[in-house]
């Protein structure tokens, strides 16, 4: 008898499943852990007081990004916490036999940007950090999940997970993508149709035409942010455009041996069966989406960049309305306000959702040619070493500097504010990043989420202005 | 793990919807090494003025939540950051109990492992406790109820009682206080087993 359709969900959840002993959890499989500085100390440390071993250290891979500075990093780290906390994932790599992409590694990055970069994320594989934002590497058709730290410990220990199977999620987007609008405006707009807690207990697969059409990278820029629409993972059907991504990356299987020919045959096994069923399905249109731009403190207190700050009366939940009253309080605004008409301090172009080659291409295409408005400070932190070593190659460097910003190292950097990199009590930032919570690029600053070239126009003209109206003096060569 | 049976205590009322983990613990404090001492952290930016007195203010500081042990929230408590520092906070400072119509899903996760129970009540229950904490609050008094992990109820002295559903291995876990890692390893021949059958070499560990 022919099983079944199944899921892409489905698939990459069977395969993983060790066993489901009665009365208990199942053990999902963990092919992969990736780990960082902020959220593993605790579990190495657990791991040490029990006696205790990392089963697989070759399916470990470490780097420091949350809280290391993004300027001259010939220089000691000046916060001695930072620094204890950057020396003990050192030392645990060590220990434990850890592969760790160093500070002074050509490699380093955030996490999220050097696993796909690297080729260690894969299609089908079980994947998971102790950081909530790992849904970013299911765009290569990988279940990707963030866990707590006691979870790192337990992976780290048994290379499996106790985990209930979560529900699956279509979100399909019809249609080719308006001139101007990018990835980052499609997942604002879906998380604000979906609102924060729309994904709990779900595992979001992007589908549609629209979302077939995203390149790699951008399609890292939608999964990263499902999470703010409180999925467990967002996850892409792997396709050509995967297969082409990951061949020759350094960790990808190995195209002389034919290695790279027999994993594509098995990846293209992935994509969801015609008529597998969801147990729900969200449908959307790419034509509604104009370009995106925040106003509260939430990712899904979202709207359109010719829009107004919408009036806390007009909303009829009265958690909506207490919420956006209290957001607006925080963010300084007025609802009526027009978005164009909200002026900025600061202008932030990176994060794990935005800081990749392709994101950076974008903002440097706006910037060519203008000087970053008197009024604004603006900084481009780039994902990875590899990813500033690319824009360098290309001169996209040079735009940023000649135009006023600050080119800076790889790290997580202004997203949350862990470095020095914060903003001060009410500034207001345009940001590429992908949380607008209240204090979290620092106490008391306002941030307003918008995509790479939405930022870079704001740094020029110190308001957001609509992206589709730009005037761009010439390619980036 | 400590154990969780039976827990009775007063509750502080949180009004709000989405508290994210940025919230219950800033990052400023994300940096220590230590599981332990992170309840002087919580709610950090809303607890405590720019001088580092206590805002009176907020809810936690009022005197129907001294010497609170059951957090009770609106809905999509613990969303954002994967930080267990924000369990690690909630218990150090003295919580056994979250209760809200709605949790994300990793806080939900974490708070398992540390000896805290999440409690998923309707929403039209929620607004019946958050109503009974104010009429407590306006009368001067505090408002405690009772959580009993055996039963999954939570109720109170006045006629509120709710059952409450929870997955029945966490359960078990939490009542048994029992070491997550410890169970799993009971089932490593089975993990070497799929390791050898999915063609990985023998692990090290």
């Amino acid at each position: 008898m022919p099983s079944a359709p199944r899921t892409l969900l489905d698939k990459i959840w069977d395969h993983h499943v060790v066993c489901t002993p009665p009365g208990e959890l199942p053990l999902l499989y963990i092919d992969r852990q990736l780990v960082h500085e902020v959220t593993s100390a605790q579990a190495f440390e657990g791991l040490r007081l029990a006696g205790r071993r990392v089963r697989r250290p070759e399916a470990t891979f470490a780097t420091p990004d949350h809280n290391v500075p993004t300027s001259d990093r010939r220089l000691p780290i000046a916060d001695a916490i930072s620094k204890q906390q950057i020396d003990t994932l050192r030392n645990n790599c060590r220990e434990f036999g850890v592969r760790l992409f160093d500070l002074d590694d050509a490699d380093q990055g955030i996490v999220h940007v050097i696993g796909p970069e690297l080729g260690i994320t894969q299609p089908g594989m079980t994947i998971v950090c102790g950081d909530s934002h790992t849904a970013t590497h299911g765009a290569l058709g990988a279940l990707a999940f963030g866990i707590g730290t006691s979870e790192v410990e337990h992976v780290l220990a048994t290379q499996t997970l106790r985990q209930a199977k979560p529900k699956s999620l279509e979100v399909r987007v019809d249609g080719t993508l308006p001139p101007g609008v990018t990835a980052k405006d499609i997942v604002l707009y879906l998380i604000g149709r979906l609102s924060t807690e729309g994904g709990v207990g779900h595992v979001i697969e992007y589908t549609g035409e629209c979302i077939r059409s995203l390149g790699m990278e951008q399609r890292m820029t939608v999964c990263n942010m499902s999470i703010e629409a409180g999925a467990r993972a967002g996850m892409i059907a792997p396709d050509a455009i995967t297969f082409d991504y990951l061949r020759g990356r350094d960790f990808a299987p190995r195209e002389s041996t034919g290695d790279f020919a027999r994993a594509v045959a098995q990846w293209e096994t992935l994509p969801s069966d015609p008529g597998a069923v969801y147990d729900r399905v969200e449908i959307y249109k790419a034509a509604d989406v104009v370009p995106q731009v925040t106003w509260g403190t939430n990712p899904a207190q979202v709207t359109g960049i010719d829009a107004v700050v919408p009036d806390p009366a007009a909303f009829a939940d009265p958690n909506d309305r207490s919420s956006a009253s209290r957001a607006l309080d925080y963010m300084g605004l007025a609802g009526g306000t027009k978005i164009v008409d909200i002026p900025l301090d600061r202008v932030f172009i990176g994060s794990c959702t935005n800081s990749r080659i392709e994101d950076l291409r974008a903002a440097a295409s706006v910037v060519r040619g203008y000087r970053v408005a008197s009024t604004v400070r603006a900084m481009v932190v780039p994902g990875s070493g590899r990813v500033k070593r690319q824009a360098e190659e290309e001169g996209l460097d040079r735009v940023f500097r000649e135009a006023g910003f600050d080119w800076r190292e790889a790290g997580c950097s202004m997203c949350l504010g862990m470095n020095p990199d914060t903003l001060a009590p009410q500034e207001r930032c345009a940001s590429t990043s992908n949380r607008n919570f209240e204090g979290r690029q620092g106490k008391g600053g306002r941030t307003h989420l918008v995509s790479p070239a939405m930022a870079a126009a704001a740094a020029v003209t110190g308001h957001f202005v609509d992206i589709r109206d730009w005037r761009y003096k010439g390619e980036v060569s | 793990m400590q154990p969780f049976t039976t827990h009775a205590g007063v509750v502080a009322a949180l009004d709000r919807a989405n508290v994210d983990t940025d919230q219950i613990i800033p990052k400023q404090f994300l940096k220590r090494i230590e599981r332990t001492g992170f309840g002087q952290f919580l709610f950090f930016d809303w607890r405590f003025l720019p001088d580092g007195s206590l805002n009176p203010e907020f809810e936690l500081n009022q005197p129907p939540a001294a010497g609170a042990s059951i957090l009770l929230a609106r809905r999509n408590f613990g969303c954002g950051s994967s930080r267990e520092h924000a369990p690690w906070s909630l218990a150090d400072y003295g919580f056994r109990a979250v209760i809200a119509p709605t949790f994300a899903d990793i806080f939900f996760n974490n708070c398992f492992q540390n000896g805290m129970v999440p409690i998923r009540l309707d929403e039209a229950d929620v607004d019946e406790l958050f109503k009974r904490a104010a009429a407590a609050a306006a009368n001067g008094g505090q408002y405690r109820l009772h959580v009993d992990l055996q039963k999954c109820t939570v109720g109170d002295d006045a006629g509120f009682e709710r059952s409450f559903t929870v997955d029945p291995f966490r359960r078990h876990c939490l009542l048994e206080g029992l070491d997550d890692i410890g169970l799993t390893l009971q089932h490593a021949d089975e993990i070497t087993a799929w390791e050898a059958a999915h063609g990985l070499p023998a692990a090290a560990g």
